[in-house]
């Protein structure tokens, strides 16, 4: 038997490396027919705001080869609605309940995450500094390392719990930002979040997405998002979640490799709702059938030269 | 419960822009109301990354079959509607909501299709007859090839015709089709392109009846995950693919 169990530290610890990526997944509700929440190390719920927002006018999505752009810009209920209304049907999930943070100024986020520090059922939150499709805030804090470095230790002085960031692809040096984002005092970072694309209607002359501009994900990420998580974990010391095109249990090896401790599954979960269970048996079975006896032990086993 | 289900394709119809297709489960059926779809996933199409949502155009409980009525749009559903017989299909259902039924079978019911929009039409006037109602059928499209498989929506009811060049029916858009003007109706169920459900939105409106409408928005997950699919409504930003396709339009601000 494969030993599964990860620890990411700070009191975090999944049954196995298996999380769901927010916004790919709601509130883990609208998978239960294709996925037992115990299968999985972890969910990441829907990006939340301290108030509500109504997100991008539609049309909010467009495929590309192998991979899609969304502009869906935070639509949420805020977080008064989350703890009143979702945080009581999705508590006694039988895996770890995450929440991902967003922001548009460092009130909101400080605001956002004292209150999620009161709910005994969220072991984490990750923040969310990466979001491209908001004008303010957002990923505009995730592309410094002031920014990052101010978001996250006004956040770190509310949240006692773990608090893991997520990191932008969209910046010249993601090893710098992480660096600070650890400094600032993360106890883990997860990366990569979307890249910023676009893409036209050449019969129409006009842009696919109601923004222009959207965040691309899917397949055709991942050798950018491997690669980040790879100079990454050459950069800090705290463990790395990685994400970013992930579709099969392949993929996810190769992250680990790479040096995530965990994953994360996004898009894929729209092609294969049931794929986040099938990644973690894929997972184990590559184990098993290479010699590791813990799954941990894979994190950054790359042979280089 | 939704399920995910490798169907076989048992037969396939092509009528030229669109075909009609028969798939059979291997599982028995999950209980689908009229309105609801699947996404479909189509394999060896490089082109196609997400899945395809497709109305289901008829439940066959007894063979655990369902059918459906592709349009050849892109490449996913060109890919689609090029299998033969014996292909397997992986599809995600059922999907979305459905459309609400008569309280009384007295009711006057109005089914109006425009295009592919048919589709789903034909299994709530199935269901319809089942439950002693005849409805009245309203199909339309651009020429007479794009009224496919008139001939089954007749064996459940009366079907009227419009064609915009005049080759079958009544000249013109459904909305100008006299069967307005002669006859009553308390429910008016939709399906078409957006600018002809607003046209038969804005007519029952002004006529104050009841009127049910079923969106297709660009959708990816179909499951109220992304939340790319919203359509704007009184309720603000809504999921087309969980709380639609179908929509009172008194919800809607068309």
């Amino acid at each position: 038997m494969v030993n599964e169990t990860i620890q990411l530290g700070k009191g975090l610890v999944l049954r196995n490396p298996v999380l769901t990526a927010s916004g790919t997944f709601g509130y883990g509700e609208e998978y239960t027919d294709f996925v037992s929440m115990s299968d999985l190390g972890g969910i990441i719920v829907k990006g939340t705001t301290l108030h509500p927002r109504e997100g991008n006018p539609y049309p909010r999505m467009a495929e590309t080869a192998s991979g899609m752009l969304n502009c869906v810009g935070l639509q949420n209920k805020g977080i008064a609605h989350f703890i009143e209304t979702i945080y009581p049907r999705i508590c006694n999930f039988d895996t770890n309940v995450i929440l991902n943070l967003s922001g548009s100024n460092i009130d909101d986020y400080v605001q956002g995450a004292e209150r999620i520090n009161a709910l005994d059922k969220i072991p984490a939150i990750e923040l969310n500094v990466s979001c491209p499709n908001v004008r303010q805030g957002g990923m505009a804090f995730g592309v410094s390392c002031s920014g990052i470095s101010q978001v996250v230790s006004e956040v770190r002085k509310v949240y006692h719990k773990h608090l893991i960031v997520k990191l932008s692809p969209n910046v010249t040096d993601i090893s710098e930002i992480a660096k600070a984002a650890e400094a600032a005092g993360a106890d883990s970072l997860s990366l990569i979040n979307t890249l910023m694309g676009m893409s036209i209607d050449a019969e129409t002359r006009r842009p696919r997405l109601s923004m222009t501009t959207g965040g691309l994900s899917g397949a055709c990420v991942k050798p950018v998002a491997l690669r980040m998580v790879w100079q990454v974990s050459k950069a800090v010391r705290i463990p790395i979640i990685g994400l970013g095109g992930i579709s099969n249990a392949t993929d996810a090896v190769e992250f680990m490799l790479a040096g995530a401790s965990a994953i994360q599954i996004g898009t894929a979960n729209f092609i294969d709702p049931a794929i986040s269970a099938k990644v973690v048996r894929g997972i184990a079975e590559y184990c098993a059938r290479t010699g590791f006896e813990k799954v941990s032990d894979l994190t950054g086993q790359l042979i280089v030269g | 419960m939704k399920q995910i289900t490798d169907f076989k394709l048992m037969e396939s119809i092509d009528y030229g822009k669109s075909v009609w297709q028969r798939y059979r489960s291997p599982v028995p059926l999950p209980f689908i109301e009229a309105g609801q779809f699947v996404q479909v996933r189509v394999d060896d199409s490089p082109d196609t990354y997400l899945r395809r949502p497709i109305s289901i155009h008829d439940v066959d409980p007894t063979q655990n079959e369902i059918s459906l009525l592709v349009q050849k749009v892109g490449d996913g559903t060109r890919h689609l509607a090029a299998l033969t017989a014996g292909a397997m299909v992986n599809m995600v259902l059922p999907l979305g909501n459905s459309f609400s039924l008569p309280q009384s079978d007295r009711e006057r019911i109005l089914l109006v299709g425009g295009g592919i929009g048919i589709a789903p039409l034909f299994y709530l006037g199935k269901i319809l007859k089942s439950k002693g109602i005849t409805p009245q059928f309203l199909l339309g499209g651009k020429t007479k090839g794009d009224l496919i498989r008139r001939e089954a929506y007749e064996k459940i009811a009366p079907v009227a015709c419009t064609t915009e060049d005049g080759s079958f029916g009544e000249k013109g858009f459904v909305t100008q089709h006299s069967v307005w003007d002669h006859a009553v109706f308390d429910r008016v169920y939709v399906c078409g392109p957006k600018p002809m459900m607003k046209a038969v939105a804005a007519r029952c409106k002004e006529k104050d009846l009841w009127c049910e409408v079923s969106l297709e928005n660009l959708m990816a997950c179909g499951l109220g995950a992304c939340l790319c699919c919203v359509e704007n409504t009184t309720e603000g930003h809504v999921c087309v693919c969980k709380e639609g396709p179908i929509f009172n339009i008194r919800r809607l601000l068309w």
